[in-house]
């Protein structure tokens, strides 16, 4: 439905449109138009650090979440140019950490693998970095396994700005980013960090995994294997309950 | 016990110092890093507890920073600057002289715990080189017998403050002066001229000078003082970008070392232009023996009545505070200054919200570059009109510039805007021919030798102030991987193409270097170029691989006779790999080496 009354952009094309003070990525989401996307979730203030969201917006490059939508604004979105840029950006973040899909927990639920189908991510392509991030199974409850991080911060901010604990950040810089929990020890057990926390659910790979609840739902039937991202749009990560 | 009594007393005085104020982490991790040697973990959850911040963020600040460490780094940490301009001093022989001295390799601290070495990014002493820091105090022009007393002071464990004096020497090398550094201000002169003009005229001088921002970028300073002035907030802030780190660059160090009135003057003046009463000078941590002589002029100026309540007499009250970085180049983006100012890592902001309007603690602020500030106080003076004469249609007034790499004079250099390369390059001093100038510093330009007539201004190369030469017996290819080093080390980690592109980049120069490279990994670059110039959050990653890619379309024989074959090479050599099992069979005939085995 498309109130008349509001100002419109153009994605791809197609008008799209939006309340003012709107980002192009809230506009388009509205609208069902899937732009593809990392760290952004409706639920939080914009990241922009992900930048699989990058669009060329009346020609310049951006990221879709933290531009605003202007009337008459020309958007392109899923170009081969962007795509091509998308992709590598993926293939970066693959190769940065240790991404074993068929060995991870979250395959078939994984917002980065299913977004590496979207954009017909074949290989990874560079060289892999393997870096050494060991997991931390401290908590009764809940796993982190860091070898996924994709530095989102979507944890920090969950917990943060919903849970009110500041249970993770990220420390180090550049290449040696990576994420902390807020304990003395290092370790996740040591922080107050419930499975309960909106935190433990929002993570888009598998850092955050709760325990004893492993592939209740078998590979096949997961929220990205029955149909693609791109046509799910709107829809928040799974929940425990849905995976 | 008393070791930890001590260390609660040290760390409590810092706090109390620094008011309990979680905005002032920055300094106060640097203070009580001085006192005790490192971070531990139980320190920083009571800096945390004391300034009410989660213990991770404290932590996440203290792990960004290259200058803190939170783990022990040895009594001794020894870092050399590692700029093209040190290389080609000889740094890296005099480091690995001084570990092998020390029984060390790089990176390592001794089993002893007494000392670690390793190489750090632009110290800012190009014209002096080569540098290093010796817990964080800047050392010049090191030399092999250098290298061996410092080695013996170490061992014997003297403190670095009985050091021997001239090593700490830090030279000014100003070279040629034009308006700025010849200026014949008297402190108080040019503040007492603009307070008599009054704000809005005041501000109406800067516009008609046609001033534009130092760092390189030339924002026009009127507008963005006005826009700072017009902003609505309950406080106005005044910053000063002193946090000179881009390689090559070290005119705002002689600034604050002869001209520090005139910084701090062109702070105030900015202060009464835009409404501030606090002006805060963000110096970088190179630069930390500058922090005790800019105090005493600060304390100089509180006592004149230049700075404090009822500044000349006038109903305006101003004051200035020096803040010390910790080894992050990014912190010279101004949206991460402002993060590390408030205590955080410096990663840039999303912007807009531009700092005019939403900067230091989210009020409007304006942040300028030394150099700036200080040719604020000519045009108090002398008016904008007067100012605007000197230099370039589109670039009024004068550049200072710094000068280093192949000439036979380094230093400083003032001219005013549209000298052209070759001007600087003759006053400087040139021997046999020039291959190369790089402007600007890594994120600048490549100019190769038909460019030299080029001039410096915003209408043709834009500038902070460097200028690196390269003579003909220079590597292009090594300028360029090391500057790409510079990057990855460099980057803050916050989008995606920066943080993992700048290493992929770093690496790719790495295989070139060892002789594995092919045409596919010249193709690589570009893409990668690409990528990163579009979908960057901030400058340095859309500039990272300048370099790189001027030096591959003007320098490309450099890349080329690198090239194992013209077609894909990987990085992996199975010969090199399989040397390990040759030293462990002890063998090591014919038979053992793959090309042998492939003939027969």
């Amino acid at each position: 439905m498309t109130d008349n009354t509001l100002p419109t952009c153009l994605i791809d094309g197609e008008e799209v449109p939006f309340t003012p003070g709107q980002t192009l990525i809230q506009a388009a989401t509205a609208a069902g138009k899937y732009i593809p996307h990392l760290c952004w979730h409706p639920d939080f203030a914009a990241h922009g650090s992900c930048k699989i969201c990058t669009v060329k917006a009346d020609g310049r490059f951006g990221a879709a979440c933290t531009i605003e939508a202007r009337a008459g604004m020309t958007v392109e979105n899923r170009t081969t140019e962007l795509d091509d840029k998308r992709r590598t950006l993926l293939q970066l973040l693959f190769v940065e950490g240790n991404h074993f899909c068929p060995s991870c927990e979250k395959s078939g639920n994984c917002l980065l693998q299913a977004t590496a189908y979207e954009v017909g991510m074949m290989s990874p392509h560079f060289d892999h970095f393997y870096p050494d991030r060991p997991v931390d199974a401290s908590h009764p409850d809940v796993l982190l396994d860091f070898n996924r991080c994709i530095m989102c911060e979507l944890c920090v901010r969950a917990s943060r700005d919903v849970d009110g604990k500041n249970i993770f950040a990220l420390s180090g810089r550049g290449i040696k980013s990576h994420l902390i929990v807020n304990s003395e020890s290092g370790r996740i057990k040591d922080t107050d960090f419930s499975a309960g926390d909106r935190a433990a659910e929002v993570c888009p790979v598998g850092v955050i995994l709760k325990k004893r609840v492993g592939f209740a739902v078998p590979i096949g039937g997961r929220k990205y294997d029955v149909s693609p991202v791109s046509a799910q749009v709107g829809a928040q990560a799974p929940t425990r309950e849905e995976a | 016990m008393p070791a930890t009594m001590t260390t609660t007393s040290a760390l409590q005085s810092v706090l109390a110092r620094q008011g309990h104020d979680g905005t002032r982490l920055m300094q106060i991790l640097r203070e009580t890093q001085e006192a005790l040697g490192w971070l531990s973990p139980p320190v920083l959850t009571e800096i945390a507890r004391d300034i009410g911040w989660p213990r991770a963020r404290v932590e996440s600040t203290a792990g960004f920073y290259s200058f803190f460490h939170t783990r022990p780094l040895g009594r001794y940490r020894v870092l050399w600057s590692d700029n093209i301009t040190d290389r080609m001093l000889g740094n890296i022989d005099l480091m690995q002289a001084m570990c092998e001295k020390l029984w060390l390799e790089p990176g390592r601290v001794s089993e002893d715990g007494l000392v670690s070495v390793d190489t750090t990014s632009c110290t800012g002493m190009c014209d002096q080189g080569p540098a290093l820091l010796v817990n964080y105090r800047a050392v010049t022009r090191m030399t092999p017998r250098r290298v061996e007393a410092m080695v013996d002071l170490i061992r014997a464990e003297t403190p670095v403050a009985a050091w021997p004096a001239e090593w700490f020497a830090v030279e000014d090398n100003i070279r040629r002066k034009d308006i700025l550094l010849g200026n014949a201000l008297v402190p108080g002169e040019a503040l007492a001229a603009a307070l008599e003009r009054g704000a809005a005229a005041m501000l109406d001088e800067i516009k008609r000078s046609g001033l534009r921002g130092r760092g390189g970028a030339g924002f026009g300073t009127g507008l963005k003082w006005e826009a700072c002035r017009d902003a609505m907030g309950e406080a106005h802030y005044v910053i000063c970008n002193a946090d000179e780190g881009e390689p090559g660059t070290f005119k705002d160090r002689v600034l604050l070392t002869r001209y520090a009135d005139l910084v701090f003057e062109g702070m105030t003046i900015a202060g009464h232009v835009v409404g501030a009463k606090k002006g805060l000078l963000y110096l970088r941590g190179e630069y930390r023996y500058l922090l005790e002589p800019l105090e005493s002029v600060l304390a100089a100026r509180r006592a004149a009545g230049l700075l404090g309540g009822n500044i000349l007499g006038q109903p305006f009250d101003f004051d200035i505070e020096v803040h010390l970085g910790a080894g992050a180049y990014i912190c010279g983006e101004e949206s991460a200054l402002i993060e590390s100012l408030e205590g955080k890592p410096g990663r840039p902001r999303i912007r807009p919200p531009f700092p005019v309007t939403h900067g230091y603690l989210g009020q409007p602020t304006t942040v300028n570059n030394v150099e700036t500030l200080a040719a604020a106080c000519l045009v108090a003076k002398h008016g904008g009109e007067w100012y605007s004469k000197v230099g370039t249609t589109k670039s009024a007034g004068s550049k200072i510039l710094s000068v280093s790499g192949d000439v036979e004079r380094p230093g400083i250099y003032e001219y005013p805007f549209g000298v052209t390369v070759q001007q600087v390059l003759n006053d400087a001093g040139i021997e046999g021919c020039t291959q190369a100038v790089q402007v600007s510093g890594p994120s600048g330009v490549t100019l190769g030798q038909n460019e030299l007539e080029r001039r410096i201004a915003f209408e043709d190369i834009p500038t902070a102030g460097a200028l690196m030469v390269f003579d003909c017996t220079r590597d292009m290819f090594e300028v360029a991987r090391n500057f790409a080093h510079f990057f990855a080390h460099e980057s803050c980690g916050f989008c995606t193409p920066c943080r993992v592109g700048t290493t992929v980049v770093a690496r790719l120069m790495d295989k070139l270097a060892t002789g594995h490279g092919s045409p596919y990994d010249i193709d690589e670059m570009f893409k990668m170029h690409r990528l990163m110039q579009g979908a960057s959050h901030c400058g340095l990653g859309n500039s990272a691989c300048n370099p790189m890619f001027d030096t591959l379309n003007k320098f490309r024989p450099a890349y080329e006779r690198r090239l194992k074959s013209l077609d894909y090479e990987p990085a992996f050599d199975l010969d090199a790999a399989l040397s390990q099992a040759r030293q462990m069979t002890g063998r090591d005939d014919a038979a053992a080496h793959l090309a042998n085995v492939e003939e027969s």
